[in-house]
């Protein structure tokens, strides 16, 4: 299981062909508290970088892109009933969506941990 | 954001203790403003609801209007020219809403005056406050002197703890009621003090020397029931308190009619009354008090979760193409752990109650008029 990074704060758990995303501990501290959040259907194929999810705080709305092209697989509900899962659980519990990916180079232009941790120092 | 890069941001006289606080800093009218501190929007706001919050408001204007007669009914009777309120029938001590008109019937600004007894105190809001002033010298300086207080800065504290707070600086606070308003010593400080705000809580708005302004509020955020709070939560409180915020539910082209603000032109000011009309854009706000305006504004509570922000389009149903409002302040209310927002309608769809559509990322949104405040206020009258 790989962990990657996009500079926008979100992460991407691989395991196999699935990718599981959600935003980052970083993200959720610029954000504020987590008020709603949006999720994309099941089914929807999101080419990359296409606005798949929206998440608000008390004071606005961000939006949560594709990091790769896929078929959303599937969502976590829970974040609709417990928004500020969010705030409390970023990089675990508050996982946004699924998508199987489509073409496993894309991955190749994301960051590591590592990478991230400078990008945001 | 962009046009504020090329003139530095001023800063309040509170500005190194936003930052020695943790406060996360924007810009705001041309300030360097705290948006929130450590503790965030929802904390911040649900803390002033239920203890008390201050508030630094520095950057909003102050003004002193005196006749040049020294008689403060001259500077009432001058100041009634420019705002649809009874100013002349504010008494020695008192504070009342009011709203600077144009040719046009819109509004140029809303401010706060209080009678001092010898003069005027005016707080008008930061983005207006050169225009407000130049406003002033242009139609009063014949009959008035003209003050900007720029050396006061001007704290809010609001919240059910904000009277036993600022007692333990100024023991004359607690006679006050809601909308009392004069000179009063706090801390050893000679400041001017309303019982008033900005949030809906009962509370309190104090103007301090600005060199005297950090020891005050020093000295009430030693209370541990004060916490300080940034302009998030100042904006998630007022609009749940369903006060307008000028340049988005109020602005030149909305008349008083229009913002659903009747309640604040008193009957000697409407047709009829003893000193009617007199004011700028007398003619059509007149008429329209009389004969409606075709929209108004309104509180709006949206159904669901998803909060319905400033700008939304509305629309009568789920499937028509024909805009008929706009929504001009809109977000989530933590004490209602829901959605609100204010904007204008077609009057015929004005009614508490009204079922309409906002249109939120491609997808229609139910959202029923609403009574405002959306959440009571708690003003000590």
């Amino acid at each position: 299981m790989t962990t990657l990074y996009t500079s926008d704060h979100e992460w991407l758990r691989i395991e196999g062909d699935v990718a599981t995303i959600g935003i980052t501990d970083y993200a959720q501290s610029q954000l504020g508290d987590v008020v709603f959040v949006e999720l994309p259907k099941v089914g929807r194929s999101l080419k990359k970088a296409e606005a798949a999810a929206v998440v608000e705080s008390v004071k606005a709305a961000s939006d949560v892109y594709a990091p790769i092209t896929g078929e959303v697989i599937e969502v976590n509900e829970a974040l609709a009933a417990e928004p500020a899962l969010v705030n409390s659980d970023a990089g675990g519990k508050a996982w946004f969506f699924k998508l199987k990916i489509a073409d496993k180079g894309e991955l190749g232009g994301l960051m590591d941990e590592a990478a991230y941790a400078a990008h945001t120092a | 954001m962009l046009a504020h890069e090329t003139s530095p941001l001023k800063q309040t006289p509170l500005h190194a203790l936003h930052l020695a606080r943790g406060a996360k800093m924007v810009p705001f009218a041309g300030y360097d403003m705290p948006v929130q501190y450590t503790a965030g929007v929802l904390k911040e706001h649900l803390h002033t609801r239920k203890d008390a919050g201050l508030f630094d408001v520095s950057h909003m204007g102050q003004l002193v209007l005196k006749a040049k007669s020294g008689k403060v009914g001259d500077a009432a009777l001058a100041l009634e020219k420019l705002v649809p309120q009874d100013i002349v029938g504010i008494a020695p001590g008192r504070q009342r809403y009011a709203q600077f008109t144009n040719d046009d019937g819109g509004l140029l600004d809303d401010l706060m005056v209080a009678n001092f007894g010898d003069h005027l105190f005016l707080v008008v809001n930061a983005a207006c406050k050169a225009e407000d002033e130049a406003h002033l010298r242009a139609h009063l300086s014949d009959t008035c002197e003209i003050v900007s207080l720029a050396n006061r800065a001007l704290i809010a504290l609001q919240g059910p703890k904000a009277e036993s707070a600022l007692a333990q600086l100024c023991a004359d606070v607690s006679s006050m009621k809601f909308m009392d308003a004069g000179p009063r010593r706090v801390a050893d400080i000679d400041c001017f003090v309303s019982r008033s705000g900005y949030t809906g809580e009962d509370g309190f708005e104090i103007s301090v020397p600005a060199d005297k302004a950090e020891a005050l509020v020093t000295a009430l955020l030693d209370n541990p029931d004060v916490l300080p709070i940034g302009l998030g939560a100042r904006d998630s409180l007022r609009l749940e308190a369903g006060l307008c915020l000028y340049g988005h539910d109020i602005d030149t082209t909305t008349t008083p009619v229009e913002g659903a603000l009747e309640w604040s032109m008193q009957k000697v000011r409407r047709s009829g009354g003893a000193r009617a009309g007199g004011f700028l854009g007398a003619d059509k706000i007149l008429t329209q008090f009389a004969q409606g305006a075709s929209r108004r504004r309104v509180g709006l509570r949206p159904d669901g979760r998803a909060p319905v922000r400033e700008g939304a389009p509305l629309f009568a149903d789920a499937a028509s193409t024909e805009q008929i409002g706009k929504v001009t302040s809109g977000g989530f209310g933590p004490s209602l752990n829901a959605p609100v927002a204010m904007g204008y309608l077609p009057t015929s769809l004005s009614a508490v109650g009204t079922t309409v559509f906002a249109e939120v990322r491609g997808q229609r949104l139910p959202l029923k008029v609403a009574a405002t405040p959306f959440v009571p206020n708690t003003y000590k009258r």
